[in-house]
């Protein structure tokens, strides 16, 4: 297995997984209130949508140039996962809060005990909706992922394999756990898929722009150890200007 | 009109996010490296180079206003 092969798996894998862990948190808050038929229809709804969305774009971006396709792709990487890398960054330094799963599922079962009861079609309309768009919103930005990182190294089934396992270890985690993943680290996942988006979105994005990358494939595991010490060195700098900054505010 | 504006501002958020500067410096670093690779420069390293300026300046911002 060549080395960008694996980092594909390996992305998909943990995006899918850290997105999967904030859609079990919404569907496990409304079914646990409202019961399962419609949550889990809604939930299911979503993931054929989804499905539906790689099998048809995945083959379709088979016909695009090579070259073009990873100018777009890169380019496209790169902007998606500087924002993850960044949101990161900031958790981790203490600038931005880490996002709490027992605290989420609170929140969710607190709304989904007193949102109204319509039926529609036979379903609970709240459950079927939320329980729908949750699943949708947090898959799409894997079904994003899983496109550009298959499509740009024509392996797409790779990719999507490295999903569709991340999705059955999450829910078979929250069946067994009976409550939301929260003592999944999720920031350092998030962290790990952003250093793979931006490495690949680099690597991809140069060369889609004509570059040839010393040592070809390579470079692409010397961009994540870059980015890598880069990340933490800019966690270390903005810690240090945290506590800088708390001990101004303590002072005053 | 107003279900293609929400699909646009859906689109932009999910790509460009919070910063519009990161993005803006990714499409230009993109976009210099073609023409230097055009120019028969191989700048392979002028996109990291550029990733490191933009994130680093977007931290700097994003802690000022904390």
């Amino acid at each position: 297995m060549s080395t960008s092969i694996a980092l594909i798996a390996l992305g998909a894998f943990l995006a899918s997984a850290v997105e999967m862990v904030e859609a079990l948190t919404i569907v496990l808050g409304v079914g646990v209130v409202r019961g399962w038929r419609s949550t889990l229809i809604g939930a299911g709804s979503a993931l054929v949508v989804l499905a539906v969305l790689v099998a048809a774009l995945g083959p379709a971006l088979r016909y695009v140039p090579i070259g073009s396709l990873r100018l777009v792709v890169g380019a496209l990487l790169l902007a998606f996962g500087l924002q993850w890398l960044r949101k990161a960054i900031l958790r981790a330094s203490g600038f931005k809060a880490v996002r709490d799963e027992s605290e989420a599922f609170r929140e969710e079962r607190e709304q989904a005990a007193v949102a109204g009861r319509e039926l529609r079609a036979g379903l609970d309309w709240y459950s079927f909706t939320v329980a729908f768009k949750g699943v949708l919103l947090e898959g799409l930005e894997v079904v994003f992922i899983v496109i550009a990182f298959g499509s740009a190294q024509r392996h797409v089934a790779v990719a999507a394999t490295g999903a569709a396992i991340a999705f059955v270890v999450v829910v078979i985690a929250g069946v067994l756990a009976k409550g939301p993943l929260s003592r999944v680290p999720e920031n350092t996942i998030k962290f790990a898929v952003g250093l793979l988006l931006t490495s690949f979105g680099c690597f991809w994005g140069a060369e889609g722009a004509g570059v040839d990358w010393p040592g070809d494939e390579l470079s692409l595991l010397g961009a994540v150890g870059f980015f890598v010490v880069v990340s933490l060195a800019l966690v270390r700098l903005l810690r240090r200007r945290r506590l800088v900054l708390v001990a101004a505010r303590a002072e005053a | 009109m107003r279900y293609l504006r929400a699909f646009g501002r859906f689109w932009w958020s999910f790509v460009v996010g919070d910063d519009w500067l990161v993005a803006a410096a990714v499409a230009a670093a993109i976009g210099l490296t073609a023409l230097l690779t055009h120019e028969g420069v191989n700048a392979w390293w002028l996109l990291p180079a550029a990733v490191v300026v933009a994130l680093a300046d977007s931290l700097r911002r994003e802690s000022r206003r904390s």
